[in-house]
């Protein structure tokens, strides 16, 4: 079914905290979960939902998102009617190529909102994980009325880390859904319900809140946008209750993908009724030699195991040797470990490549990241 | 349209018959193999690594499933403005309409398909062998030597030359007489069943086999040896790689076990040469706390908590804690309960294997007697079906589809 809703994913989101896994792309591009990346969850939600026209806003590092993303054939977004439009920054007259924030990148992009039929925009940011779909979101929105409608989790049973803070937008909701008050990053949230970064308004008001911010000097869409006009308009929550990871900090990357070894969470992040797509590798079946062998494990296609390895992510084509033993760890596409390495709490990025015999091991608290491509 | 230089003909018609159950609802070349593929994967892979993106498959045996696999051809990259992929069933016209009556005569009939493109050559191949090929090495030399056909043949051992077709060339490498099974082989050199033609000659031959009321319409028994003795110039082109007709039950099996192993007998994991295939969209396997694995191929979508040894599963398999999968091949979807055993068998698509169940356990006394002039001493069970916890299905036994018994 197709949906009266087009999506709109800003992915220029810069998060220090996720320090090298962003170095060379954006969150968007992150890997997640042995065979995908960040953005795939999101774009996925969107097809599920039936939305055929999703705009995604490049702002920074956007090489390997392009590349992940090619024309959008893999999510079926390769359309003569609608499809992917990949928006990098462009300079005009009103536009310095480089988006000051969220306000001023969704303005550089009224051509494609005014472009498209649908009444309705889901606009999302990138860093957050759920697999859902927005269809019952779009008709709650309907129903209550609302100018936007957010999405929100409640995240009482996780600990608040004012360290980890990072576009944190708090809502209090009243018994209807209403939303009562929106903070932004607070010092004391004082609420457990946090905003997913996806939300669903009429085009027309987008076109003019964000024109309206601009106008004010205004640049971010959180603040300048939802806390500045919350008295203005009726916000109402829709609360998600499946998994949500918020990529905000190596450490939450960390967990959030090893929460996928945990059978609920890999069963709802992963639900088949909702697949996500991701770009095709065409890499061969994962093979085990000799006394090559996983426990607890997440181990995608193309790896070669002759080793060891324990409550770890494996992405696709990485060759683990005989005699090496991963733990605890995330190993990412085409990384080699030869023969005879430790790992332990380790995150080694794209590329990595560990000579025979080597010990690496972060801690518990502390995983330890190899940047993309390096030698040890 | 712009002209192509060679266009490759697909024979998919093949029903498979000595594969039983397995092509009871699908051509033999939508099988499944090796863990993520289907057999025609093979050669429509080794078309775009070779630089070929015209292939016509024809089929006129279920073709709904090799149809819905092969799609817009986008998985191999053959969705293509010139050319591509087509699926090319028999079809009725003004003047006649038949069904295919042999592999040369489903490609006379679909001579207007190859005209469409102009090419200067045409491949033929089977839907039904697994191999890597490069054919247009094979085409250089076609070219070089100034052919009107060139076969691929593969060296066998002398003792098995009898099953095959033979050549018998000069040291040219011309081939001058061809022996289709001979009792007493001249040579070694078995046809692979894959032939370029320079298109003028296939197309003469094509017409005058047509018209020949004594013909059984095959390349290998009628078109082939009319060229021969027609004095068209016929080469055979040597193959070295591994190639397998996987026909039977036991060679299916044996070229899925061929994947394993550190320097197996056949390796899909060179980086330059893809075999390309559908994507199951689904996530990395999962390997559980108490899985145990040796020697295996296990693909996206697997859940394991069991004990797998020297087998290959397919996308989206469960194998419940307890259960024990020993030299076998478990094909897509397939659930095996807790505690089940199952030993060298092939179990199809969306197969329930019960709690407890013995699949491929030894024969016993009591019994019923049973075929096994298929299988051997490999179990089949057949796509879709259940087996009920418990049940002891002895080696060498094929399981039927029976819808009374169909798994959920």
């Amino acid at each position: 079914m197709s949906s009266n809703a087009f999506g709109l994913i800003y992915t220029g989101e810069a998060n220090a905290q996720l320090r090298e896994l962003t170095f060379s792309r954006s969150v968007a591009a992150v890997p997640f979960g042995g065979r995908y990346r960040a953005v795939d969850f999101v774009l996925s939600n969107m097809v599920n939902s039936g939305i055929s026209s999703v705009g995604l806003i490049a702002q920074r590092n956007y090489h390997s998102l392009m590349d992940h993303l090619g024309s959008g054939k893999e999510w079926d977004l390769h359309r003569k009617r609608d499809g992917l439009f990949i928006l990098p920054p462009f300079v005009t007259k009103d536009n310095t190529g480089v988006y000051r924030g969220t306000v001023d990148a969704i303005r550089s992009v009224l051509g494609f909102v005014r472009r498209n039929t649908q009444r309705y925009v889901v606009l999302t940011g990138s860093h957050t994980i759920y697999n859902t779909d927005f269809d019952a979101m779009i008709r709650r929105h309907i129903e209550t009325g609302a100018d936007i409608t957010i999405m929100y989790s409640d995240e009482s049973g996780n600990d608040f880390d004012r360290s980890e803070q990072y576009d944190d937008l708090r809502l209090k909701v009243d018994e209807s859904g209403r939303v009562t008050e929106l903070t932004f990053n607070p010092l004391n949230p004082g609420t457990p319900f946090t905003g997913c970064d996806a939300y669903v308004m009429d085009k027309t008001l987008l076109e003019y809140l964000v024109e309206d911010a601009a106008a004010h000097g205004e640049f971010d869409f959180m603040q300048g946008v939802l806390i500045k006009n919350q008295q203005k308009f009726k916000f109402y929550g829709w609360k998600y209750d499946g998994y949500v990871a918020r990529l905000n900090s190596v450490m939450q990357f960390y967990r959030h993908n090893m929460n996928l070894l945990k059978p609920e969470v890999a069963a709802d992040l992963f639900n088949p009724d909702h697949p996500v797509y991701t770009k095709v590798k065409d890499e061969v079946p994962a093979k085990y030699v000799g006394s090559g062998c996983a426990r607890n494990s997440i181990i995608a296609d193309g790896c070669i195991i002759e080793g060891e390895v324990e409550n770890s992510i494996i992405f696709r084509g990485v060759y683990i040797g005989k005699g090496s033993r991963i733990k605890n760890s995330i190993i990412m596409q085409a990384s080699v470990i030869n023969q005879n390495c430790d790992l332990d709490y380790m995150v080694l990025d794209k590329g990595c490549q560990v000579l025979g015999g080597r010990r690496l091991a972060g801690y518990d608290s502390y995983p330890m990241i190899l940047r993309k491509g390096v030698v040890v | 349209m712009l002209g192509k230089k060679i266009v490759a003909m697909l024979l998919a018609g093949g029903q498979g018959s000595r594969l039983g159950e397995l092509t009871k609802s699908m051509a033999k070349p939508a099988v499944p193999f090796g863990g993520k593929y289907r057999i025609i994967d093979f050669p429509l892979s080794n078309c775009v690594n070779s630089g070929i993106d015209t292939v016509g498959v024809l089929t006129q045996y279920e073709p709904l499933a090799l149809n819905a696999y092969l799609g817009s051809g986008q998985a191999w990259d053959l969705d293509r403005m010139n050319g591509g992929v087509f699926v090319l069933p028999p079809y009725v016209s003004q003047q006649s309409g038949e069904w295919y009556s042999g592999t040369a005569n489903a490609i006379y009939q679909n001579l207007p398909f190859i005209e469409q493109y102009d090419p200067d050559y045409v491949l033929i191949l089977s839907g039904d062998h697994i191999y890597k090929m490069d054919y247009s090495k094979m085409l250089e030399i076609h070219v070089a030597k100034g052919a009107d056909a060139t076969i691929a043949v593969l060296n066998v051992p002398i003792e098995e030359a009898h099953r095959f077709g033979i050549m018998n060339t000069d040291d040219s490498g011309r081939i001058i007489e061809f022996e289709e099974k001979p009792t007493e082989p001249k040579s070694t050199k078995a046809s692979m069943g894959i032939y370029i033609f320079n298109r003028e000659v296939l197309t003469r031959y094509l017409v005058d086999d047509t018209r020949s009321v004594s013909s059984e319409h095959d390349f290998g028994k009628n078109v082939i040896p009319a060229m021969i003795n027609g004095g068209q110039k016929v080469y055979a082109w040597e193959f070295t790689g591994y190639w397998r007709d996987v026909g039977t039950i036991a060679s299916l099996w044996e070229a899925n076990m061929d994947l394993l192993g550190v320097t197996p007998p056949f390796d899909l994991n060179e980086k330059e040469w893809r075999i390309y295939s559908r994507s199951p969209v689904m996530p990395p396997h999962y390997m559980g706390s108490d899985a145990e694995v040796e020697n295996s191929l296990i693909t996206e979508g697997c859940v394991v908590h069991g004990c797998v040894r020297r087998s290959v599963l397919f996308a989206g398999v469960t194998v419940e804690p307890g259960a024990v999968i020993e030299d076998s091949v478990i094909m897509p979807h397939t659930v095996i309960r807790a505690g089940a055993v199952i030993k060298k068998a092939i179990i199809g698509e969306n197969v329930l294997i019960g709690e407890g169940a013995l699949v491929g356990c030894e024969k016993l006394p009591e019994d019923e007697p049973y075929d096994t002039k298929l299988t051997g001493d490999i179990t089949l069970v057949a796509n879709s079906m259940e087996i009920a916890g418990g049940a002891r299905v002895p080696a060498g036994k094929v399981i039927r589809f029976d819808p009374e018994n169909r798994a959920e």
